[in-house]
């Protein structure tokens, strides 16, 4: 891996308040994360439904305060910067957010919607009219579109703006949250594409949030896989999911649902309990669920094993196709 | 024009709405063309026609100094009016730029604020009109000092809440992103989208506001005779109610259709536009 | 009894420069106790005719012809809007492709899923407990303390769990989901897709199910309905669509799903073209600017050819399988 990181983040911890019943209580939406993003690379995080992929995007977007850590992006650290000095790096660096309407503000027009990062960071010179209509067309939007709403938009159309939106000023990282949420397949691939281009074209880094894992598939290079916001796996996409090393990695890969009506599925079934912020599991936090917990795992905490190919937390790494034991009772409750 | 067109059509559909409309387009229209309507001058003494009851001459009759009740109901209809519109006006944009500081800023300050919202809002509106006219002496100004202290807490308490909703939306989160500073989110993002329904609530206030004014200079502590108000001239009907009951009509009855008339509109403006705001 | 039944359903939207044609002749059916999916190009007309069936188009849009007919009784297209009301909800539940909007941001998670209970007869205590126990159905930890929790402190896919646990709770005849796993991890996409077959099952309700996930689709669904620019162009039982599918449009379609692609690609497949101005419509077929297979006979409007079974494509060639060019 050639090592040329744009963004490297080290041990981020985010946490929130709750306040209940009179108490302060305080959960870790990311518990300790870090990885890097080279120059030109697209890595793809997945993971369970609030597992914290957002907070930690929106973290390293500088929208969320970090209790932990640090995020150095371009050989800056930016989690201390306040706003006006983190304007200059919202230029380099832009998000794409998981809701396609909600994330338009609903009184402006397309136009003005795709030209705002200009007004915003005040750039002179540009007739915005002629770059609105640039970047439209740029995304597959008819330029008639400019004079239109968000709420007169289809949910894929709206998509396209919010990517119009993020590629405006020519960053040098776009934080995509789930950018194909709502896109028939074939769309999907256009802005896959687009995105792709612009990579290639401008070495633009991606990281990308999305569960859809074929999606991951084709398009990341490499991948970390996030459960009760730490990352329990990570590595070279195509390892990751030929070779799952995670009993969590194997479950998620297992229930992804292929276009086949008669597809029988021969999946890792996992117990629904979810583990609750405020009560995290003690030892590995899987072993609740997991279908492979031995004694072990319930009190002693796996210890994050790093090689070059691989990030892996677990006693027992998986072998290549492995099926899960016969579930025995005694460990699971 | 179709624009313009759709929501007054709205308006006209609902029985209640269009009957509105004429109301307040029928008051608007007295005190707009009110010195086309009638030749008498509003404040002039005829102490030789006093009491005369309504007729061709006089149409609605004469108060106890003589002066000519129609001119007087017209004038005092302006001063209802522009006190309605110019206090209601002040009270918004009071209002919106407290409760944008509120709900957008620190978690300290909104404290503070909605402490201060909430002060101002359990002071009785009486107790306040006489601490003011205690203190300013009575006038218009008075009139619209207690106005605007009545009603922008509410005001101000509306634009908050939407605030803090909006606050988090992913819009806002977004244009945060992008590097925009807090002024122009608030300008650009969030005062679009709070300004609606506060605009239709003011016009359901309009009615308040016309009652507090009649009802200061019902009790002399408004307008100054011998400026005509709806309220003065209540005033002089009661004091002589048992033989001239057409002065207190004079002065009662626009009061009465002017507050219906703003009630229905603001209710049906709400209602189409905004049916989220009932129950407020 | 078919739950509901669209036939030749027209709505447009009026814009600045001309009405827009957003579904044309639309027709099928929800049967009782199936679940039909709804697929097709973004912005080709799924979410509008959801809201044309819910009464709720937005202000510039009108319904110009055709019939909604809900239960084989109620009329949906010239309903009156308090008998709408009373239907929405109780007897056609949504779940809205937006989770964020279809949540009150200033409102607790546990006072909305009360106030939707206002028609039922239950104790305060009891309501809770129903509202905790569905919230556990769709998997959000800690259900009982969520209650108290505001919609922005949720993911946006336990958003999305808990519209969906708020829609089921109503125990509907008709339940609509626009696409509700979106934000979902591919555990739980599978785990919801299980329990929403599980409650149709036991409530015995029909679905009409959107999605741009194929797999999602096929696992789920009994039958499919296939959209494109505002038309109905195939119609069948899920394994017709999918294994023998006979619109180009939707073999296309399939053909894109990167889940069909083996070999990992940086490139992934599109329909080359766009879609047409929905404000001219062509006078032929819909799809022909985009077809391979078009010949001058698409020039006018293609009938709908019935492929017997239910199966029903809405193409001139659609009864010669070796030319619609399927790889399926
Ligand atoms: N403002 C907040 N206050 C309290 N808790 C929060 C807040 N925002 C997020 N959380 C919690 O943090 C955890 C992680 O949320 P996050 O949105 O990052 O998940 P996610 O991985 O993006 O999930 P999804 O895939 O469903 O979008 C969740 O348990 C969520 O409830
Ligand atoms: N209020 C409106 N005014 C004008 N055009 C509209 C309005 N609402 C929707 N449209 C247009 O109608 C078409 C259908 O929109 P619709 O939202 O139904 O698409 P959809 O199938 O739900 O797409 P998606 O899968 O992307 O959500 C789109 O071209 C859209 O731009
Ligand atoms: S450490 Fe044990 S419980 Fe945790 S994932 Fe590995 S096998 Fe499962
Ligand atoms: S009718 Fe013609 S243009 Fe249309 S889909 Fe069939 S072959 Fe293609
Ligand atoms: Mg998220
Ligand atoms: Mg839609």
């Amino acid at each position: 891996m050639s090592s040329d990181p744009i963004l490297k983040v080290e041990d981020v911890q985010v946490s929130f308040p709750v306040g209940g019943f009179g108490r302060r209580n305080s959960i870790l939406g990311v518990a300790g994360v870090s990885f890097e993003v080279n120059r030109g690379e697209t890595f793809a995080l997945v993971g369970e439904s609030g597992s914290g992929k957002t907070t930690l995007a929106r973290a390293v977007n500088g929208l969320q305060e970090i209790s932990a850590g640090s995020i150095t992006f371009e050989d800056q650290r930016i989690d201390e910067l306040d706003p006006r000095a983190m304007k200059p790096v919202r230029k380099r660096m832009s998000m794409m957010f998981q809701d396609p309407v909600g994330s338009l503000s609903p009184r402006m027009t397309v136009g003005d919607l795709v030209t705002e990062p200009f007004r915003i960071h005040g750039i002179e010179g540009r007739n915005l009219r002629d770059e609105a209509e640039r970047l439209l067309t740029l995304v597959g939007l008819p330029t008639s579109f400019d004079s239109r709403f968000p709420h007169q938009l289809s949910g894929g159309q709206a998509r396209r703006v919010g990517v119009a939106r993020a590629i405006a000023l020519d960053p040098a990282l776009i934080i995509a949250d789930e950018p194909t949420a709502g896109l028939d397949v074939s769309v999907q691939g256009e802005v896959l594409n687009l995105l792709n281009d612009l990579r290639e074209r401008l070495g633009l880094a991606m990281v990308i949030i999305t569960h859809n894992l074929h999606v991951v598939h084709h398009v990341a290079d490499r991948t970390a896989v996030m459960y009760l916001g730490r990352f329990v796996e990570a590595g070279e996409t195509e390892e990751v999911f030929s070779a799952p090393q995670h009993p969590y990695t194997a479950a998620l890969l297992s229930a992804n649902p292929e276009p086949d009506p008669d597809k029988t599925h021969d999946r890792i079934t996992l117990p629904a309990e979810v583990p609750s912020l405020l009560a995290r599991p003690s030892g590995c936090e899987f072993h609740t669920r997991c279908p492979w917990a031995q004694s072990q795992c319930s009190f002693d905490a796996p210890e994050r094993h790093v090689t070059d190919e691989r990030v892996i937390a677990c006693h027992f790494p998986l072998a290549p196709g492995a099926r899960p034991p016969e579930q025995k009772e005694s460990v699971l409750s | 024009m179709a624009e313009l067109w759709r929501p007054i059509r709205k308006i006209l559909r609902e029985p209640l709405g269009a009957l509105g409309l004429f109301l307040v387009l029928f008051v608007i229209f007295g005190a707009v063309f009110a010195d086309l309507l009638t030749s008498w001058d509003p404040t002039k003494i005829n102490p030789r026609d006093r009491f005369q009851g309504p007729s061709a001459n006089h149409l609605m009759g004469t108060d106890q100094l003589g002066r000519d009740l129609f001119a007087r109901v017209l004038h005092g209809g302006r001063i209802a009016l522009f006190v309605a519109l110019v206090s209601t006006a002040v009270s918004l944009v009071i209002g919106i730029v407290l409760g944008l500081i509120a709900g957008y800023g620190p978690r300290w300050l909104d404290n503070l604020m909605i402490l201060l919202f909430d002060a101002m809002k359990s002071f009785p509106t009486v107790m306040l009109a006489l601490a003011l006219v205690t203190l300013m002496g009575p006038s218009l100004t008075a009139v619209m000092v207690v106005v605007v202290l009545v009603t922008v807490p509410g005001y101000a308490r509306i634009i908050r809440t939407q605030t803090i909703a909006l606050k988090t939306s992913e819009y806002v989160t977004a244009a945060q992103s992008m590097g925009a500073s807090s002024a122009r989110i608030l300008r650009v993002h969030i005062l679009p989208n709070v300004i609606g329904p506060l605009v239709i609530l003011a016009s359901m206030d309009i009615p308040v506001v016309i009652g507090i004014e009649a009802g200061m200079s019902f009790l002399g502590l408004g307008v100054r005779p011998p400026t005509p108000s709806w309220g003065s001239i209540l005033n002089d009907g009661f004091t002589n109610i048992r033989d001239t009951a057409w002065i207190a009509i004079a002065g009662g009855v626009p009061i009465i259709i002017t507050t219906l008339g703003f009630t229905f509109l603001g209710e049906t403006l709400r209602d189409v536009f905004d049916p989220r705001l009932k129950g407020r | 009894m078919t739950t509901l039944r669209i036939d030749n359903l027209n709505v447009s939207f009026s814009t600045e420069a001309g009405p827009l044609h957003a579904l044309k002749n639309v027709s099928f059916d929800v049967p009782e106790n199936r679940i039909v999916g709804i697929v097709g190009e973004s912005g080709c007309g799924k979410s509008t005719l959801i809201n044309a069936i819910l009464g709720l188009l937005a202000d510039n849009g009108s319904i110009d012809g055709g019939s909604i007919l809900f239960e084989g009784q109620d009329e949906l297209t010239s309903l009156p809007s308090s008998r709408m009301r009373d239907l929405r909800g109780p007897r056609i539940a949504t779940v809205f492709q937006d989770p964020m909007g279809a949540l009150n941001p200033v409102i607790s998670v546990g006072k909305q899923m009360l106030n939707i209970q206002y028609r039922s007869t239950l104790s305060k205590d009891e309501k809770m407990n129903r509202a905790v126990e569905m919230l556990e159905l769709v998997r959000i930890p800690d259900a009982r303390a969520a209650l108290a929790r505001y919609p922005h402190q949720f993911s946006g896919g336990m958003k999305q769990r808990i519209a969906i646990a708020m829609a089921l709770m109503m125990e509907p005849a008709l339940l609509i989901a626009d696409e509700p796993t979106t934000a979902l991890d591919a555990t739980l996409e599978v785990t919801t897709i299980e329990l929403l077959k599980d409650l149709q099952q036991k409530i015995g309700c029909s679905v009409m199910f959107i999605s741009h996930h194929l797999g999602v689709i096929a696992e789920l669904c009994d039958d499919v309905v296939v959209m494109y620019a505002g038309e109905v162009v195939e119609r069948g039982t899920v394994r017709q669509i999918f294994q023998d599918p006979r619109h180009p449009y939707t073999a296309r379609l399939l053909e894109c799903d990167p889940a069909r692609q083996s070999e990992r690609t940086r490139h992934l497949p599109t329909i080359p073209g766009e879609i047409p101005d929905l404000r001219a419509r062509p006078a032929g077929c819909i799809f022909a600017n985009r077809c391979d297979l078009v010949s001058d006979a698409c020039s006018a409007p293609p009938p709908d050819k019935d492929i017997g079974d239910g199966h029903v494509a809405r193409c001139i060639i659609a009864d010669c399988p070796e030319e619609t060019g399927v790889t399926a």
